[in-house]
């Protein structure tokens, strides 16, 4: 091997963190007690998880550690990853899971899945059969490293107990660091029960071949400011990359003294108050109309955060063509992978957007302002009027969130499924602060609300969480009653029942001429089913009752149940096409 | 865009299953990877793969920022056959016997550069390194004189304006995010920093 093009050996090494502790504080642990020790030192306090064969050592080992870190027993493990999601969404922690090997490790899948598409912090720790037994088809063997790749931000195979304490570090430190992700750290069962003398534990702060955040590079903030103080009608989409990066005051700060219309995808919702006046409304498939039909229009168009998701853009060759771009985000692989951007601003939104908000001019766009309110006007006629205010015998959607929107006053979490309802809660609930919307937003997985709603309570104890769920989803994860029976987490769950799979049957109507294939759903009692599970529940399907029995829900101490019938045939509108420009948005 | 043949050169750790991590990438995509080699660089514990694939140089790229974006990996550039040298290595079996008997074994040695690996009573085993088609022109001189094995090895490549991994790296920290260099401090005190 030639060394001539490499860094010669120093004489003195950089100071060494594996420095031995004094072997006073070297104790000797089993390596299930080493990730709780990992635990403790991270500052988890709550462990969303399910027991089984293969991780029974860590759980052994965990009845010990009972005072210091809470452990919900979910239903399923996908209930303990998506639980782990909503935690980490409203308290901008890492969320944590257990599950076991084979199938307990294979029903975190579309949880990782999910996690890796949303940049959710989620470390899970599967057991794993004992390392000698590794590809012998033992019982409850599954190649969880291998199905869980291309899912992970990181994943690794811990076969020693001296390893634990390192991969833990490891695995907290890439989950949470640059553009968030999960991490998947698999244990044998023979490190688990191996006992190992313990050093100590040492946070991770440097893994040498990842760069979780590119440096700022202040020609390009240059650039950017130029093209932005030059731009008569400049717009700005922004998405969950300023709650990321717990950027929100420095967003507002930018947008106020630029005065530019900003406009929020799935994701950044609720990281600007819905009643900013900057705040022009949602992106996408079921945005408003005038950021739709504005992005085609405006002459810069200012992404933070975002990702150009195909639901966002409509058909990528007529998104935004006339517009130059400027392009902010922490991940250089989102740079350029959608839409290629005039100005690449590489970096964490907290630290770019103060440089920029510096380098703007102050301004107001009154014209351009205007716009947004005249194509406001006219959804409000076409679409929101109606939509808040029916007038037919079936209740809306819109209005359900209206009254909620009245009671809460926007201060409450609110979790959504995936689906009608997801869309209708986007457009019309209310947020006064930020990490207050939790959803499945890049993969689109029902059955999230419902254990995602017990973790968001979990992230946020001191707020008011209301789950806004649909017949079809709710029925995907409702076994997660029984860890709100059991642990008593204090989950508002509305389910917005239509007797459909609501989001499908329109497009079937729209699209496939009213063929109505299978999204006709029957629902149980779910009013009954509640009560099974000791949770209150009411069902509704008159208007008069709305607001009295969304009242009941709200003050009702405790989780309730609030089913609400919704017309049948109800759509969400408007609507962005597939294959139509964000311009050729549908009002009807 | 028009496709052509691109050499992917990719720094990682030395870590188990990062093949499939790398590999996935190009799979999801639907892109084949025509040939894929694995070695140390001259970097102590930093491996290099070296990828050959066929596509335009936008979804180039934009792989290349993925493979990047990956924890254990440290750097991925691409390169078009100008920009490289490079070599692929082949072996050949023949009988002896024709070989004796119809070719005489000093000519093909030096027309092709073969040299002889095996001479054994039964067969012999030639090897060439060279590109693509000198490997196969071998193959189709020796197929009508009953070539029992061939094989070829994946390709392996040096880039010619690089000035080895720290200097290349530092160039293209100068036109791509990045920290600043200073990670470099650690490339050859892989035990004193925390790596597993």
């Amino acid at each position: 091997m030639s060394n001539t093009t490499a860094t010669p050996k120093t004489a003195t090494p950089p100071k060494s963190k594996a420095a031995k502790k004094p072997a006073s504080v070297v104790r000797e642990l089993t390596g299930s007690a080493a990730v709780l020790e990992a635990f403790l030192e991270e500052d988890v306090d709550i462990i969303f998880g399910y027991p089984g064969g293969a991780i029974m050592p860590i759980y052994d080992a965990l009845y010990d550690y009972r005072d210091k870190l809470e452990h919900i027993l979910v239903r399923h493990e996908q209930g303990a990853i998506h639980a782990a999601q909503g935690y980490a969404r409203t308290s901008g922690r890492t969320g944590v899971v257990f599950a076991t090997s084979g199938p307990g490790a294979t029903n975190l899948v579309t949880g990782l899945a999910d996690a890796m598409i949303d940049s959710t912090p989620v470390v899970c720790i599967t057991g794993q059969v004992f390392a000698h037994l590794l590809g012998t088809d033992a019982f409850q063997e599954t190649d969880v490293i291998n199905i869980t790749t291309p899912v992970t931000k990181w994943n690794y195979q811990v076969t020693d107990a001296t390893e634990i304490p390192a991969a833990l570090a490891k695995a907290f430190y890439i989950a949470a660091s640059g553009r968030p992700g999960p991490v998947l750290i698999d244990i044998t069962k023979n490190a688990q029960v191996q006992k190992f003398n313990y050093e100590g534990y040492t946070k991770c702060e440097h893994v040498r071949s990842y760069r979780p955040k590119p440096i700022v590079r202040k020609e390009y903030i240059a650039k950017a400011a130029e093209l932005i103080n030059e731009a008569k009608k400049p717009f700005i989409v922004f998405g969950q990359g300023v709650i990321l990066g717990n950027a929100e005051e420095e967003f507002k700060a930018f947008i106020e003294k630029s005065g530019i219309p900003a406009a929020w995808t799935l994701l950044g919702l609720s990281a600007l108050p819905t009643d900013h006046p900057l705040n022009v409304g949602m992106l996408g498939m079921h945005g408003n109309y005038g950021p739709n039909v504005l992005t085609n229009d405006c002459d810069v168009l200012i992404a933070i955060g975002m990702r150009f998701d195909d639901r966002v853009t409509g058909r990528l060759d007529k998104y935004a063509k006339q517009a130059r771009i400027v392009h902010l985000d922490i991940d250089p692989a989102e740079i350029d992978k959608n839409v290629k951007s005039t100005v690449p601003v590489w970096g964490d939104c907290k630290e770019t957007l103060p440089l920029l908000t510096e380098l703007v001019h102050r301004k107001t766009h009154p014209e351009w302002h205007q716009r947004f309110k005249d194509y406001y006007k006219q959804e409000q006629e076409a679409v929101i009027h109606d939509e808040l205010n029916p007038t037919t015998d079936e209740m809306t959607m819109g209005e359900v969130l209206k009254g909620l929107n009245e009671l809460t006053g926007g201060d409450a979490v609110i979790v959504t499924d995936v689906g009608q309802h997801q869309m209708v809660a986007s457009r019309y609930a209310h947020f006064s602060q930020s990490r207050s919307n939790v959803t499945s937003g890049g993969l689109g997985t029902m059955g999230f609300g419902l254990p995602a709603a017990i973790g968001a309570k979990y992230g946020a104890p001191d707020r008011t969480v209301v789950a806004i769920i649909g017949d079809g989803g709710f029925q995907m994860t409702l076994q997660e009653l029984g860890t709100i029976m059991q642990f008593g987490a204090e989950v508002k769950i509305l389910i917005l029942n239509n007797r459909f799979l609501g989001m499908v049957r329109q497009w079937q109507q729209l699209f496939n001429d009213k063929r109505y294939s299978f999204v006709d759903i029957t629902s149980p009692d779910f009013v009954t089913l509640a009560k099974a599970y000791h949770i209150e529940g009411n069902s509704i399907s008159n208007r008069k009752d709305l607001n009295a029995a969304l009242k009941t829900m709200l003050d009702h101490k405790g989780s309730y149940l609030l089913e609400v019938f919704t017309g049948k045939e109800n759509n969400v509108f408007p609507m962005v096409p597939q294959g139509c420009s964000v311009s050729e948005i549908r009002l009807k | 865009m028009n496709k052509q043949e691109y050499t992917i050169t990719v720094y990682t750790e030395n870590q188990i299953g990062l093949i499939n991590r790398i590999a996935i990438l190009f799979s999801r995509r639907k892109i084949n990877i025509e040939s894929l080699n694995t070695s140390p660089s001259e970097v102590e514990g930093i491996h290099r793969f070296t990828i050959v694939i066929n596509e335009t140089e936008e979804v180039v790229r934009k792989l290349c920022r993925q493979l990047e974006k990956q924890v254990e990996i440290l750097k991925a550039y691409y390169n078009t056959n100008e920009e490289i040298i490079w070599q692929e290595l082949a072996l050949y079996k023949v009988s002896t016997d024709e070989i004796a008997e119809k070719v005489k074994v000093e000519r093909l040695l030096r027309e092709y550069g073969a040299r002889a690996v095996v001479i054994r009573k039964d067969y012999t085993v030639f090897e060439t390194t060279g590109q693509r088609e000198e490997t196969d022109k071998l193959v189709e001189v020796l197929a009508p004189l009953g070539l029992i094995e061939f094989v070829r090895s994946a390709r392996v490549a040096i880039i010619k304006n690089s000035k080895g991994f720290h200097e290349k790296l530092k160039e293209f920290e100068l036109t791509e995010p990045g920290e600043e260099v200073v990670e470099n401090e650690y490339l050859n005190d892989q035990d004193k920093v925390f790596s597993m």
